[in-house]
């Protein structure tokens, strides 16, 4: 079933509810260029911000002259990292502490916004010129004298233990040693397998590339003294949470942050970036809004990056080819500074998926989280959890070929089967439902597993080496609970807050503390809506992104906006519909016990009368018959804290042929069959898994971010960094199995970043299969490629 | 960024010599060479304005004079500042020889640049940089009124630790045609934005 035949069978069904392949409400302001924008945002008097940047990875700041740059015309201020702390800025925070296998605290080394004595990685901002044009900010910019005594930078995290300490006080670059699961036993399971299959993979370091660069604009009224930030966040209460409360910008009742409609984020956007710290805490000190934002070279340097792991892995395996134990160690990259989550990426989100969907009853992994002077290395689409897909799944299929077993049968043999759940494993998750062996066989149906011989001679025919590859991924999505992750150390609450206004005409607003860049929330959301009160899609408005407008949020990452956040409005229209029962059986002059409501209208069963859900809504404004006792109005609001993670899995495969001539890899066939729970929307889960996948077969294929020995970004720009584009990409085929989520109202997983997650193991076993040789690190790029048949 | 070159130059190696230590030829031949100026035995410092399309920038160089093998070979490291547009700095080892009628020269040049040159420039730098310092290399072989040609295959790069021990500097104008030499390729970086 190809995708597109499945929209349009979905979309014949016809309705808007729930599981319609609805066309998305927001496009047509998107594709009619009437989409708002930070930058489309100009205040009046707006002045404008540049950034002064380190050209250096590592060095000291021993003078800066601005002279002659505020003297320059249109220039209203220079200001540097030493007029922001002599203001009392904080720090930037890291917002999830991780405790060290030795049980001490992480080693967080001090984050100023702008650096003032020294700088750490190149593109670190240590001044901001502000003046009335743009072009005048950058001239001036470009007058600012600075005296800098170069360090020698760390560069290489396998080598940044035994290098100079970037941090005082943080010894050997050293933020966490960090472990979990038995070491003892997994090291006694190794030792006594049958075979044990060992790799060593490299995670390739990557840069998130949003088309919308970040950007902010900020203002400041001094009548009422509040301060309104415009930004490219994806969670703007978290945003103004850590500037009023860590960085003390301003009181957060002063403080709206706003992120209007924001051009894709994939992780990089979640952050509190030095930026739009310095641009709210300039606009109230020149006096007038400023604006920023990022040029491409910016969004280069400065968003902070992805992935950047190097590991080891030992899987052991009976004579029966069954897991008998997993053990893994890992030097993760975690930059100059520790961005907002960067702590938690390699280890909460990695370690813990590293059981992936198998029994494997041993499981140890060790994570070194080092310091190097790069920049900040935090969340990318799937944080953590590609790395470690990537881990388990590149290990799984390494041993299936050293055992001479089918790659699908090896996984099958070592599934959890689906009444093992809930499945405890032994690196702290629990897992609550699933049927592994569903996507797995449909997958293998959808590629043709048993014609693949054929299409292999074929290709060599064609003097083509042909590949399969496999990749049979676990995500948790909607990190959860919160008592359990601030126990772990996560800095914030994990629930979502959602809102439902209902007003006098019958027509719904919703108000969701999630944000939409690019997943369709206005459509999904409403849907959710519109299927419970039995009104028309369009009598449905959603609103997100404005602090001023949204009680509280936490924003969108980790998949996490429709089973939370989703879940949230459902729970809100439960209450919106028991106190609508109540005003129904008042208006219909019986008990409210006995009122149902469905197809939008309020009734007893056997009774032809009924009220519709505007006349409910109209006299709840309007109570002149109406229940004494009972508050006027119809708007509920829940915070839904989940009980548990969820658990989106499935299997990718992808066949990819290789000319061995050039070392050129098409990707020729892909089958993405995913488990997502409950779907509201087939045709919005689709370009999300579309979209996942281009990424993740862009991590396999393409990108890869490099620095040079000095620590200068040798990728600063779309020349040099590979970004996949659509003849990269096969016509892929993507289906889903359902188990519905056991704990959240919707059954509803996550869809947003499984596509990337599995997709880079996929490729990779496909490539590696057809070339034979296991010695080939991501990105498979022809050079590459052509480098490992040769050898 | 390494690179090594080799060119034959069309003429006796006293007129060579004699054109190399003449500033206005040298001035013709590196393009936007905007000062040049002696603030120590061994240090000059240079101001080169270069222009790419619409985006003009002021380099400062400052250049330091090392392994002095008058009159034959040279090293000159160099340090250049090109504000938003980055900063390179390497060294090149430059060596005159003669060939029958002709002169042959080589040079071997490293540099690392940073910033802007590093973020966005890395791939073209290499062929930017030859284009460059053969069009430094034609223009003085106009000069001469004689044909200069790059040598068909690049040289390898002569091994640093086989470098002639440094001699006393000897005040003399002859110290031009490696800084020339090193400016075209430093220009060449530059220019290679």
């Amino acid at each position: 079933m190809t995708q597109t035949a499945q929209i349009r069978s979905e979309t014949g069904a016809g309705g808007h509810g729930i599981g319609a392949s609805v066309l998305r409400k927001e496009d047509l302001r998107f594709i009619t260029g009437a989409g708002r924008y930070t930058d489309d945002i100009d205040l009046p008097g707006q002045a404008y911000a540049v950034f002064l940047r380190s050209p250096f990875a590592r060095a000291r700041i021993e003078r800066i002259d601005t002279d002659d740059a505020r003297a320059m015309p249109g220039v209203i201020a220079v200001l540097t990292g030493r007029d922001m702390a002599d203001d009392g800025l904080g720090d930037l925070p890291c917002g999830w502490l991780v405790k060290q296998k030795d049980g001490r605290d992480m080693v967080a080394a001090p984050h100023p916004p702008l650096a003032h004595t020294q700088v750490n990685y190149v593109g670190e901002p240590y001044g901001v010129v502000i003046a009335a044009t743009l072009y005048d900010a950058r001239q001036a910019a470009e007058a600012v004298e600075v005296d800098f005594t170069e360090l020698d930078p760390v560069v290489d995290p396998a080598h940044a233990r035994h290098s100079e300490d970037i941090h005082a006080g943080v010894l050997g670059n050293l933020a966490y040693d960090w472990e979990l699961g038995d070491r003892a036993a997994t090291e006694a399971a190794l030792a006594t397998a049958a075979h044990v299959t060992r790799i060593e993979l490299v995670n390739n370091r990557l840069i998130p590339n949003a088309m919308e660069p970040r950007a902010a604009v900020g203002a400041y009224d001094p009548g009422t003294g509040e301060h309104t930030l415009y930004t490219t966040s994806q969670n703007p209460h978290l945003e103004r949470l850590v500037l009023s409360a860590f960085v003390g910008v301003a009181p957060e009742h002063r403080l709206r942050v706003i992120a209007p409609d924001v051009g894709g984020g994939f992780g990089s956007k979640i952050f509190v970036y030095p930026e739009e710290t310095a641009v709210i805490w300039a606009a109230r000190k020149v006096g007038r809004p400023v604006k920023w934002t990022a040029e491409r070279s910016e969004s280069f340097l400065a968003d902070a990056h992805g992935r950047d792991h190097v590991t080891h892995a030992e899987l052991g395996v009976d004579a029966d080819g069954r897991f008998v134990a997993l053990k893994v160690e890992t030097t993760a990259n975690l930059g100059a500074y520790l961005s907002l989550f960067g702590s938690s990426v390699p280890t909460y989100l990695y370690g813990t998926l590293l059981a992936g969907q198998y029994r494997t009853p041993n499981i140890h992994v060790e994570v070194h989280g080092v310091y190097t002077n790069t920049a900040p290395v935090d969340a990318y689409r799937g944080a953590g959890r590609p790395e470690a897909t990537y881990v388990v799944e590149r290990i799984v299929e390494t041993a299936a070929r050293e055992l001479g077993i089918d790659p699908a049968e090896l996984r099958r043999r070592n599934m959890i089967r689906p009444d093992e759940f809930p499945y405890q494993t032994p690196v702290a998750l629990q897992y609550d439902t699933g049927n592994y062996q569903a996507s797995l066989e449909r997958a293998l149906e959808l590629i043709d597993y048993a014609g693949f011989p054929a299409r292999r001679a074929a290709a060599a025919a064609r003097g083509l080496r042909r590949g399969i590859g496999f990749s049979c991924y676990i995500e948790a999505c909607g990190l959860a609970p919160s008592k359990l992750a601030i126990s772990l150390g996560a800095g914030v609450g994990l629930y979502e807050s959602g809102e439902i206004r209902v007003n006098p005409t019958g027509s719904v607003t919703v108000f969701t503390g999630t944000h939409s860049h690019g997943q369709g929330h206005e459509t999904t959301f409403a849907q959710i809506v519109a299927d419970r009160f039995g009104i028309g899609l369009d009598d449905v408005e959603v609103v997100h992104g404005d602090t001023g407008r949204v009680e509280f949020g936490l924003g969108t990452y980790g998949s996490r906006s429709l089973s939370v956040g989703g879940s949230a409005i459902s729970v809100a229209a439960d209450k919106v519909i028991a106190k609508g029962k109540l005003i129904a059986a008042h208006m219909l002059e019986t008990v409210p016990g006995t009122i149902e409501f469905a197809d939008g209208r309020f009734g007893q069963p056997g009774s032809n009368q009924s009220l519709s859900f505007g006349e409910v809504a109209f006299a709840a404004y309007v109570p002149a018959n109406y229940p004494d006792g009972l508050e006027p109005g119809l708007s509920e609001k829940a915070f839904y804290d989940p009980a548990n993670f969820t658990f989106p899995a499935g299997t990718h495969i992808a066949e990819v042929e290789v000319d061995p001539e050039t070392g050129v890899v098409e990707v020729v066939a892909f089958v993405a069959v995913d488990d997502f729970g409950r779907v509201i929307n087939p045709m919005i889960v689709h370009g999300q898994v579309q979209g996942g996948l281009a990424q993740g077969i862009g991590q396999a294929l393409l990108e890869r971010c490099v620095y040079d020995e000095f620590g200068q970004l040798r990728t600063g720009s779309m020349m040099d960094y590979c970004l996949p584009r659509a003849d990269d990409l096969p016509d892929f085929t993507i289906d889903t199995t359902v188990t519905p989520c056991t704990h959240n109202p919707l059954g509803a997983k996550g869809c947003g970043e499984a596509g990337a997650i599995g997709s880079p193991a996929a490729i990779m076993n496909a490539v590696t299969d057809a070339i034979g040789t296991n010695d080939l690190a991501m990105p498979a790029t022809p050079e590459k490629v052509w480098r490992a048949l040769a050898r | 960024m390494e690179q090594t070159g080799e060119y034959r130059i069309a003429a006796s190696r006293e007129r060579v010599w004699t054109a190399l230590n003449d500033p206005v030829v040298l001035g013709r031949c590196i393009e936007g060479c905007q000062s040049l100026e002696r603030v120590a035995d061994d240090r000059f410092d240079a101001a080169i304005k270069a222009r790419v399309g619409p985006v003009s920038a002021l380099f400062n160089a400052e250049l330091t004079l090392a392994d002095v093998d008058a009159p034959s070979a040279y090293t000159l490291h160099a340090q250049v500042k090109g504000g938003a547009a980055g900063f390179a700095r390497g060294q090149a080892r430059v060596e005159l020889e003669d060939a029958g009628p002709e002169t042959l020269l080589r040079y071997a040049v490293q540099a690392n640049v940073g910033g802007k040159l590093a973020q966005v420039g890395s791939r073209l730098i290499d062929a930017a940089a030859r284009k460059l310092a053969d069009d430094f290399f034609a223009a003085f072989g106009r000069e001469l009124g004689g044909v200069v040609s790059a040598a068909a295959a690049p040289v390898p790069s002569p091994a640093p630790g086989a470098a002639a021990p440094p001699r006393v500097y000897e005040p003399s104008a002859q110290w031009k045609i490696w800084l020339a030499v090193f400016i075209a390729l430093v220009v060449a970086l530059v220019l290679a934005l």
